[in-house]
């Protein structure tokens, strides 16, 4: 029997993530919240290690993408990613809430973005969309 | 005290750390969170806020006391502190962290002092609080009682 998440998510359907978060708090909290959705996912501490991974040959269906980090932040590791031709859906997660500076986030080539802090609702509206 | 009690001081307690503004609705989604596969994930994801937060406070102070003070350094410590609060539901923490970004916008160093001492305050009042709920927690679960599930129509 297939493995299921808290919420009905099956394992089996390989729905991966990748959670691009230099706050340990965060990445933490997003690994769980996708955890119970049944989704398999991963964590790295900033956007270089986010290309760094996809250079390595893995592969997400998701990307949840921090905007202010140290060494690359969302914006160009978001920008990076699309130029490697990474179809992905991006979502971008931070607390800014000012249009202008969620502006250039989005254009670097976001899907979805949602304000921190992240929530159920909020995740499974990403997923959502993802398809 | 009989475990039933211990239950009962456990909502109490929780539902005014909410009332008078200590905790905010992220802290249910956290809880929400939790489970048999995890029971500890709301007690060592808050340990893990606590741990890195003394890590922003210590370098805040340092920051603070330069000669010249680089403000958007300043800026960023708080910013990782105000989006770590946020996420476990700490509204206090968060909400001194708002009014010491707006200080850092305008450089002033006496409003980023003051408001350095309020975050303080408020993380220590945070720990105290939340090491008071967990240890009722541990009383419930040591005297073989279940953690009640608080309620609080968010």
């Amino acid at each position: 029997m297939a493995a299921q998440g808290r919420h009905g998510g099956r394992k089996s359907n390989k729905m991966t993530a990748l959670v691009v978060d230099d706050n340990m708090v965060n990445r933490t909290i997003h690994h769980q919240l996708l955890d119970n959705l049944g989704i398999e996912n991963v964590a790295v501490g900033n956007g270089k290690e986010a290309v760094d991974i996809h250079c390595s040959g893995k592969a997400f269906d998701l990307i949840l993408m921090d905007m202010d980090m140290p060494i690359m932040n969302g914006i160009e590791a978001t920008r990076k990613l699309r130029e490697m031709g990474i179809r992905s859906m991006i979502a971008g997660v931070s607390t800014r809430s000012m249009e202008q500076e969620i502006r250039e986030f989005i254009e670097a080539g976001l899907d979805d973005y949602q304000e921190k802090p992240l929530t159920v609702s909020k995740l499974i509206s990403i997923i959502r969309k993802i398809n | 005290m009989e475990v039933v009690q211990i239950q009962r001081n456990l909502v109490d307690y929780t539902k005014s750390l909410f009332m008078e503004g200590f905790l905010d609705g992220q802290f249910l989604q956290l809880q929400q969170l939790q489970d048999e596969s995890n029971p500890d994930f709301v007690a060592e994801v808050v340990s893990l806020f606590f741990d890195d937060s003394q890590k922003l406070l210590n370098e805040l102070t340092i920051a603070l006391d330069q000669p010249i003070v680089d403000f958007k350094k300043v800026d960023a410590h708080v910013h990782q502190l105000k989006g770590s609060s946020s996420s476990i539901g700490a509204q206090k923490v968060k909400n001194a962290c708002i009014a010491f970004r707006n200080f850092c916008e305008v450089q002033n160093i006496e409003g980023c002092l003051t408001c350095l001492q309020q975050v303080k305050l408020e993380y220590y009042l945070a720990k105290n609080k939340f090491e008071t709920l967990f240890r009722l927690e541990q009383q419930i679960v040591a005297s073989g009682g279940s953690i009640p599930m608080i309620e609080m129509g968010f």
